[in-house]
């Protein structure tokens, strides 16, 4: 027996093979670390939409910077503590949350193969989500109608362009809702159809973090400052 | 695949390193959906912690952006971790550290722009006429 060789491996054996522990034994049947293989596609492909999604955070990030400069430039025009309504943003963000929570369990329902549960909560989070897009739309109209309108100054440019700019993606994120919808109906629980419910479930619960942001730095630090 | 094949390979993943919040077509639904409730009322409770201490003026008023800061960072990470399902699992090892990258990134931005304008801001107003360069500390 050569001093290289230890006991009980087969010959040919690599103990530093990538993923795989030292002894031989133990070779663990997850992806991810090297081991068990290459990782399924479901995985890579909410890696890719992951990273979709990050450089979208990115973009929404220098909308936040340049609202952050801009905040005090109103030209004597309305302040943000004028303008804000909380209970109006309080019922936005309550109707977001529950459209997070209701995806959620639509994507469990999914994966459990119930059709009927999975158009069902899926019709509610499209319900929520357009309630709170209207809501927005509404306030919008209110701010113009007080002229408080995005060329007002450089306050508002920047709210209007943060602010919008989440609320397209919620309408965008609607119309992708309706399409899941009706591609799990009319083709089944195909594993395409599968990832690509699953990019938009990672999409909807995404926008629900960026409005974390925007009802804390836009509405709650606007009407405290 | 047959189905019999398909049946030990999922068995083989659940016995294997799995993360929390993965999901597997067999998987207990009412597992699930206790986790996103979980997810909820921990939001819910920041989301109310961040409008009650903006509203009623219990805390000490320069703490007050410092508390709605924290609350929604906390919030962002119950959203990570409950809905999104970032763990740390070996299958988001990737995941990971990509939004370690986009943190990075985010807070550069945000930080940079707000700290260097403010700065600027800070200078233009205690100087309206250009100031000699040597003048300046």
């Amino acid at each position: 027996m050569s001093a290289t060789a230890s006991p009980g491996l087969a010959p040919g054996h690599d103990p530093y093979h990538l993923g795989g522990s030292r002894d031989g034994r133990g070779d663990s049947a997850a992806t991810g670390r090297g081991a068990g293989g290459p990782a399924p596609k479901r995985i890579v492909v909410a890696y890719g939409f992951w990273i979709f999604i990050l450089s979208d955070i990115v973009m929404f990030a220098a909308f936040f910077a340049a609202y952050g400069v801009l905040v005090g430039g109103t030209a004597d025009g309305p302040k943000p503590q004028e303008l804000f309504d909380l209970t109006h943003v309080a019922l936005e963000t309550g109707l977001l949350l529950l459209s997070s929570f209701t995806c959620g369990v639509a994507t469990l329902a999914l994966t459990a193969r119930r059709m009927a549960l999975f158009q069902a909560m899926m019709a509610v989070t499209f319900v929520l989500g357009a309630g709170f897009l209207a809501l927005e739309l509404k306030e919008f109209a209110d701010l113009i109608a007080r002229g408080a309108e995005p060329s007002r100054s450089a306050f508002l440019s920047s709210f209007f362009t943060l602010v919008g700019c989440h609320g397209l993606h919620v309408g965008i994120g609607l119309l992708w809702l309706l399409t899941m919808m009706a591609q799990v109906l009319t083709k089944g629980f195909r594993d395409d159809i599968l990832r690509r419910t699953a990019c938009f479930a990672l999409f909807w619960h995404a926008l629900d973090i960026v409005w974390v942001g925007v009802f804390s730095v836009v509405y709650l630090l606007g009407v405290i400052a | 695949m047959s189905a019999a094949d398909q049946a030990a390979e999922r068995s083989k993943r659940h016995r294997a390193d799995v993360a929390p919040g993965e999901a597997y077509p067999e998987e207990d639904i009412a597992k699930g959906i206790r986790g996103y409730l979980i997810g909820l009322g921990l939001a819910v409770l920041l989301t109310a912690c961040s409008f009650a201490v903006v509203r009623m003026n219990f805390i000490w008023a320069p703490a007050i952006p410092v508390a709605v800061i924290v609350f929604a960072i906390a919030q962002m990470g119950v959203h990570l971790v409950f809905f999104l399902h970032i763990t740390t699992g070996p299958d988001n090892t990737n995941n990971v550290l990509a939004l370690a990258f986009g943190v990075l990134f985010v807070v550069l931005l945000i930080g940079g722009s707000v700290w260097i304008m403010a700065n600027m801001n800070h200078n233009m107003m205690h100087s309206p006429a250009p100031a000699p360069s040597h003048a300046h500390h």
